[in-house]
């Protein structure tokens, strides 16, 4: 079947069987392997990409339920040679070592700054519950979106 | 690499039309929504459905409204957006105490009540939930609608009264007097299933407990109804003691199974001592919204 979506703001489309999941449509048809797949279960969240602006776990979505559906990945953050602030943060804080959850937490980071603008610690942490980093004991990805909150406050606060 | 066995894929564009679907598909026809349940077990081959019908479109079926004395959850309504209702935190805070721990939130945004439900699985929060909070479900089939209280919708483990061609689209919670509710869960880490969760509701009328809904998740085969602590309970004064009693009725009337979660006299254990928290948060929020009233 053909799976039509909006992906980082562009129209493709490719031929798909409907078991076609989004993480390997993304990876394979569409060629862009910022996102990582994790562990197929919906459990480590290294999949993570955001469907009309909310992450989900792209290991356990249909291609085909994408369809008319906008999709952002881990390589929509980068703008004109720019960082977004959240990978900014996760540079700054030394938040990733093998970088394999990254482009999830990344995402799921961006999600939560776009509805709350200045979480608290608990509030990060439930917010990247749904991932699993074997590598950082959370503490620095913690430090990371919270470094990049301040970061658009200030720049807002240029504004 | 873990992918389902192969399915046609068909997208629904009203009711009528996926029951009309599932009606002409017959039984290896399932319909998909967050698909967070069904698309794992199709991985692992548990489900091999030979056709899909994605009812993800249906927004008319995405809803929390309170109508005709009871609050109306449509069978898409997602768990987000169940968590976010104030609607339904006033009136049944149970669901927000289990919303706040049932998966992750990622999973949450995707996720829906109504294939919680038809999932049946026993360790799954909402069906606890919608238990002790005497919930009704609507089921339509192209004969019309017809209304089951959650007693009669589970049917075992994973099977609900939901036949063939029918599909689930209403979960009616009535609203009456004195109303307080709690769920408590115990769980290893965000994502994993309960080592053991109790649902607790309880309506109170001039200081007797007028109705009570006790269930739990996670200690059973399928979700368990503790008819037995609720008999005790209706029409006394709630009371420590009496809590300590439906505490003990629930570490017997449960039955868990050891597994890397705990062996079994921890869970009933378990099982025991949620549920009298959640009896006694639950009467606390009664009171509270009795005084505030007043």
């Amino acid at each position: 079947m053909n799976v039509t979506i909006t992906l980082n703001g562009e129209t493709v489309s490719h031929e798909v069987e409907p078991r076609r999941l989004l993480v390997h449509y993304i990876r394979e048809d569409a060629g862009l392997t910022g996102t990582h797949w994790g562990c197929d279960t919906s459990n480590c969240g290294a999949c993570v990409v955001l469907m009309d602006g909310k992450p989900v776990k792209s290991c356990t979505i249909l291609a085909a339920m994408c369809e008319g559906h906008e999709i952002r990945t881990v390589e929509s953050l980068e703008r004109d040679g720019r960082l977004d602030p959240v990978q900014e943060g996760f540079y700054e804080k030394h938040a990733l070592q093998c970088g394999f959850c990254t482009p999830g937490m990344l995402m799921t980071g961006r999600a939560l700054l776009d509805e709350n603008p200045d979480p608290s610690e608990e509030e990060i942490r439930t917010a990247i519950s749904g991932g699993i980093c074997r590598c950082t004991g959370y503490k620095n990805i913690v430090s990371a979106i919270r470094w990049a909150a301040d970061q658009e406050a200030a720049t807002r606060q240029e504004a | 690499m873990q992918t389902p066995a192969p399915f046609e894929y068909e997208r629904a564009t009203s009711v009528e039309g996926a029951i009309a679907s599932l009606e002409r598909l017959g039984p290896e026809a399932r319909i998909i929504a967050g698909g967070h349940s069904l698309l794992p077990m199709m991985k692992l081959r548990l489900a091999s459905p030979q056709h899909l019908i994605d009812i993800n479109d249906l927004s008319e079926l995405a809803y929390v409204r309170e109508d005709d004395g009871m609050i109306k959850i449509g069978a898409l309504t997602r768990h987000v957006e169940l968590l976010d209702s104030d609607l339904l935190a006033s009136h049944f805070p149970l669901f927000r105490d289990a919303e706040e721990v049932i998966a992750d939130p990622v999973v949450r945004n995707r996720g829906t009540i109504g294939g919680s439900l038809c999932q049946a699985d026993a360790a799954e929060d909402l069906s606890a939930v919608c238990s002790a909070a005497k919930a009704f479900v609507v089921i339509r089939g192209k004969d019309g609608e017809r209304v089951v209280s959650m007693e009669d919708f589970h049917v075992g483990p994973y099977m609900t009264a939901v036949g063939a061609g029918e599909m689930l689209t209403e979960v009616r919670l009535p609203l009456f007097p004195g109303a307080g509710s709690a769920h408590e869960k115990v769980e290893r880490r965000a994502g994993d299933w309960a080592i053991a969760a109790a649902s607790a509701a309880v309506w109170i009328e001039g200081g007797t407990i007028a109705q009570v809904g006790i269930a739990l998740s996670a200690v059973g085969l399928t979700t368990i109804h503790l008819g037995r602590a609720e008999e005790l309970l209706r029409g006394k004064p709630p009371s420590e003691d009496l809590f300590g009693q439906a505490r003990d009725i629930a570490a017997e009337d449960c039955s868990p199974s050891a597994d890397g979660r705990g062996p079994i006299d921890y869970k009933r254990h378990l099982a025991g001592v949620l549920t009298q928290r959640a009896l006694r948060r639950a009467t606390e929020r009664a009171l509270r919204q009795e005084a505030t009233a007043a």
